[in-house]
């Protein structure tokens, strides 16, 4: 049938019209089915990009004066408040933050020297400033107890209720000679790789 | 009257929206939940906290040191 011809086509059978009505449907739906699961599994592929960036916060805690490591707890506590998923890194000196005992049995000269040296948990570390052999750190928590801040002790704790995920750097334990059972419960373990995952998805990441 | 009341008096940053965060999440869309709080950064934090959470104040008062607020969980 030639275009002319269907012009001047005027009368036209109602089952006629009627099958090519539902046969155009049915095509249609067809097409549109298979489009419909096209657009479903890329917006899935789309939503499971591993490289999209996550509600997500990690610190990593390098230091071990109480005024930084407070300040530390205090923006995770705060970030896991808001809802985000938190990390904090513990590394180098930031491992006394998550001391809970000091273990020297087993341990070599240096690494038992070394036991003996560091803070033996967080709430024996010294401020950042006017420490003055403990007597700064002493006067701090004074003050505020007495302003009813919350201790660093009490911070770590509330860390661990909000869930926040808090991973000691192995190869600081190893220099340090810092071992497992001498860190609080609840740990993860890793490496800068661990750290970095975790980063690249974080919409924040601190270094204290 | 709100649906739940906290009282974060005498506490300090971040203890006050910790709580309310904790609070919230037991509550169901809808409900209001009243705080007290005597810390200074309450208001600024509180405006930012429910910005970023997506829930609503609807009322803020100072009461000399006490300040009073009422948040509408949405969602």
């Amino acid at each position: 049938m030639s275009e002319q011809d269907l012009e001047n086509l005027t009368e036209v059978d109602p089952a006629m019209l009627n099958y090519i009505d539902k046969a155009v449907t049915t095509k249609v739906t067809e097409k549109f089915d298979v489009l419909q699961t096209q657009i479903e599994q890329a917006l899935k592929n789309c939503c499971s990009d591993k490289s999209q960036t996550r509600n997500r916060a990690t610190v990593v805690v390098f230091s071990s004066d109480m005024d930084k490591l407070i300040a530390a707890f205090i923006i995770a506590t705060g970030a896991a408040a808001m809802g985000m998923d938190v990390s904090m890194y513990f590394t180098f000196w930031g491992l006394a933050a998550l001391k809970k005992k000091t273990v020297l049995k087993g341990k070599s000269i240096t690494e038992k020297l070394m036991g003996i040296m560091l803070p033996s948990g967080p709430a024996h570390v010294g401020t950042s400033k006017m420490n003055m052999l403990g007597m700064g750190a002493a006067f701090f928590k004074y003050v505020m107890k007495k302003k009813n801040v919350e201790t660093l002790p009490d911070l770590i704790a509330l860390a661990g209720e909000m869930n926040i995920r808090m991973v000691g750097c192995q190869m600081s334990m190893e220099v340090m000679g810092i071992t497992k059972e001498e860190l609080i419960d609840g740990l993860d373990y890793g490496g800068v790789t661990t750290y970095l995952a975790d980063a690249s998805d974080s919409k924040i990441t601190l270094f204290i | 009257m709100a649906d739940k009341h906290l009282d974060c008096k005498e506490l300090n940053c971040p203890i006050p929206i910790v709580r309310i965060s904790k609070a919230i999440k037991e509550m169901s869309p809808g409900q209001t939940l009243s705080v007290e709080a005597t810390d200074m950064a309450f208001k600024a934090d509180l405006k930012a906290w429910v910005q970023k959470m997506g829930h609503e104040i609807v009322d803020l008062t100072n009461n000399g040191q006490v300040q009073q607020a009422i948040i509408r969980k949405c969602g």
